[in-house]
């Protein structure tokens, strides 16, 4: 090692050290850090399978033979209900619905052993009563139960099933498959926007921070390379981002349930261009802006709001008009995004990701170009 | 060899549009003295240290600090400079020792070095006891000599210090003063600037900007002399009343 790298790596490490040391003496950064992927994690992960996992049913069973337990057995077993009412007369039903007790109510006729066995019956009857103030749940919840009793009409005999017609009326028409949870649709997204925020937002400030203070005229005035200086900044953030990476990764398997399918080597090695993507974006914001709150304001509003809109989680770009579909090109969550479902749902390769990891290192590229000319600049 | 003049500067300006910051000032700073750069609020001195500094390039104009072209080698003075800026300029979340390991690094310093240089600096000012306590917890006085101890950390030929006693009481500026006297006596070029005419007093020599332009630079003693005043603040008050210019 010549003295000149000797010099260099001296440097660089007392920088990595001091950026350290300010991430965890600062109480708020630690908890945005690691607060934020664990916070999004567990509200994306239980507000979106927490009603369809528990949803609160009535049963109103005239029938009470041995047909209509077993169909009730079958709901209850089901982790997407849980009986909570039973009921004794139909006027109790509108009394259910308006305290909430219940989303739906299933109503076994009497008769109904009856008809579902005897082969001279037109077939069973069952009615299931949503509550329709929230349309989409009660349509939801409505498919799920279907869904059970199509699978237990389904247990029945089958050899029976060939001769007989049994009528049970069920839609089959799903608009929600039980086998695919949420969690694939969400964790991806999660992933983009949490590194997202933390890389933006992280390195913004803590560049700005210095301005603020007056140290990074200290800086610029030794003999520590600008550029140095931008990627010393860098390196800390790279090495939490991976870590938040890893954090939401396990939290994903272990409490979501969600596989990975792919390639985990893979998944870290475009996660880490990604996440240098998002740095040069951060790094672009502290060259522009001069306090911290303006760093935390334009990390906020100008990356939170078009990365949820444009990366296709929330809201499918395909429908969008044809200028905001372009636009949602200009967002690199957006690969992050196409790329991280190929690798841990669909467990492709890199043959099928290549075009959307070269995006984003162009990106990368750019936005570094951009701000280390402006840094320059500053120096002026 | 300019082994005598450690800052020459000639006709040095700086100009935004057309209001001249500094208006082609010209001076030498000899090795070993301290040197003291005083001005009115908006003068232009901090822009003319900012351009010995190499954080600002001048428009017009000569100047080489330590030896080297402010133009061509400004990473060659870098090296050779410490700097203390009017804001706090150590990081108030880092311990005393966590900071010497910093500017020490990035100045290149080795480990070893930096160790006893370490030791050696807390001694010096008697925080050894608080070496590992953070900066921001130290009383404002402590926290300046120690900026101006890290400043001199890597042994630089000549240390700028702008406005470095602000906020700090008699007392504290007294010492804060041992440290400079102590730092000549080894050597090293002091450039401060300041508001405190009794701080002008200390100073070998002074300098006097007005609106950009310098117009008075000798002793202390002699500029007293030459302007019939008792004090350095009167000698300052006949130069300032006449700027045009103020913040």
């Amino acid at each position: 090692m010549s003295q000149a790298t000797k010099v260099l790596f001296v440097q660089m490490k007392a920088f990595v050290a001091k950026e350290f040391h300010h991430v965890f003496r600062d109480r708020k950064s630690l908890l945005l850090l690691f607060g934020l992927p664990i916070a999004q994690i567990l509200l994306f992960g239980f507000a979106l399978s927490n009603e369809i996992k528990n949803t609160k049913i009535g049963v109103f069973n005239q029938a009470s033979d041995s047909e209509s337990l077993r169909l009730i057995e079958r709901v209850e077993a089901s982790q997407y209900f849980e009986v909570s009412e039973i009921l004794k007369n139909a006027q109790e039903m509108e009394d259910i619905f308006r305290a909430g007790k219940a989303k739906l109510i299933l109503i076994i006729p009497p008769g109904f052993g009856q008809d579902l066995v005897h082969a001279d019956s037109p077939g069973a009857d069952l009615q299931i009563i949503a509550d329709g103030s929230d349309p989409n749940s009660a349509y939801t919840v409505t498919s799920y139960l279907q869904n059970i009793i199509l699978d237990f009409q389904k247990g029945l005999n089958p050899a029976e099933i060939q001769q007989r017609d049994y009528g049970l009326v069920t839609e089959l028409r799903m608009l929600y498959n039980p086998q695919l949870k949420g969690a694939p649709n969400f964790v991806p997204g999660v992933m983009s926007l949490v590194l997202l925020l933390i890389c933006v937002m992280m390195t913004s400030i803590s560049i700005v921070r210095e301005k603020e203070l007056g140290t990074m005229e200290i800086l610029l005035v030794s003999p520590f390379e600008p550029l140095l200086v931008i990627l010393s900044k860098a390196i800390p953030y790279l090495i939490l981002s991976l870590i938040n990476l890893t954090l939401i990764l396990i939290l994903s398997v272990f409490l979501l349930e969600m596989p990975i399918h792919g390639n985990l080597l893979l998944l870290f090695a475009v996660s880490t261009v990604y996440i240098i993507t998002c740095l040069s974006l951060g790094l672009l914001i502290s060259t522009v802006t001069q306090s911290q709150q303006a760093a935390m304001l334009i990390s906020l509003m100008g990356m939170m709001l078009p990365t949820m809109l444009f990366t296709g989680f929330m809201f499918p770009i395909e429908n969008m008009p044809l200028p905001l579909q372009i636009i949602s090109h200009l967002v690199p969550a957006r690969y992050y995004y196409i790329i991280v479902k190929a690798i841990m749902i669909k467990g492709l390769g890199i043959a099928a990701i290549w075009k959307e990891t070269l995006v984003l290192a162009g990106m990368a590229m750019l936005l570094l170009l951009i701000s280390w000319r402006n840094f320059k600049i500053r120096l002026e | 060899m300019t082994s005598d003049i450690t800052i020459k500067t000639l006709r040095l300006s700086k100009a935004y549009g057309h209001f001249k910051a500094v208006d082609q000032i010209s001076f030498e700073v000899y090795a070993g003295e301290i040197f003291g750069f005083l001005g009115a609020n908006g003068a232009g001195k901090t822009t003319a240290m900012r351009m010995l500094c190499g954080l600002l390039e001048p428009s017009s104009g000569e100047a080489s600090v330590a030896g080297f072209d402010v133009y061509r080698r400004p990473e060659a003075i870098k090296k050779r400079i410490g700097y203390m800026s009017q804001k706090f300029s150590l990081y108030e979340d880092l311990t005393i020792l966590e900071n010497i390991r910093f500017f020490g690094g990035i100045y290149g310093l080795t480990y070893a070095q930096i160790r006893e240089k370490g030791k050696l600096l807390t001694a010096e000012l008697g925080l050894e006891a608080q070496a590992h306590s953070l900066v921001g917890s130290l009383p404002l006085g402590w926290k300046q000599k120690l900026a101006f101890s890290v400043a001199v950390l890597h042994d630089p030929k000549i240390v700028f210090l702008d406005e470095p006693t602000g906020g700090v009481d008699p007392i504290t500026r007294r010492q804060f003063w041992d440290l400079i006297y102590a730092a000549a006596a080894r050597g090293v070029t002091i450039f401060v600037t300041t508001h405190y005419m009794d701080e002008a007093e200390y100073c070998d020599r002074v300098s006097i900007m007005v609106d950009g332009r310098m117009v008075a630079m000798n002793s202390p003693e002699q500029l007293k002399l030459q302007y019939k005043a008792g004090s350095m603040e009167e000698v300052f008050y006949q130069l300032a009343r006449k700027a045009q210019r103020s913040d």
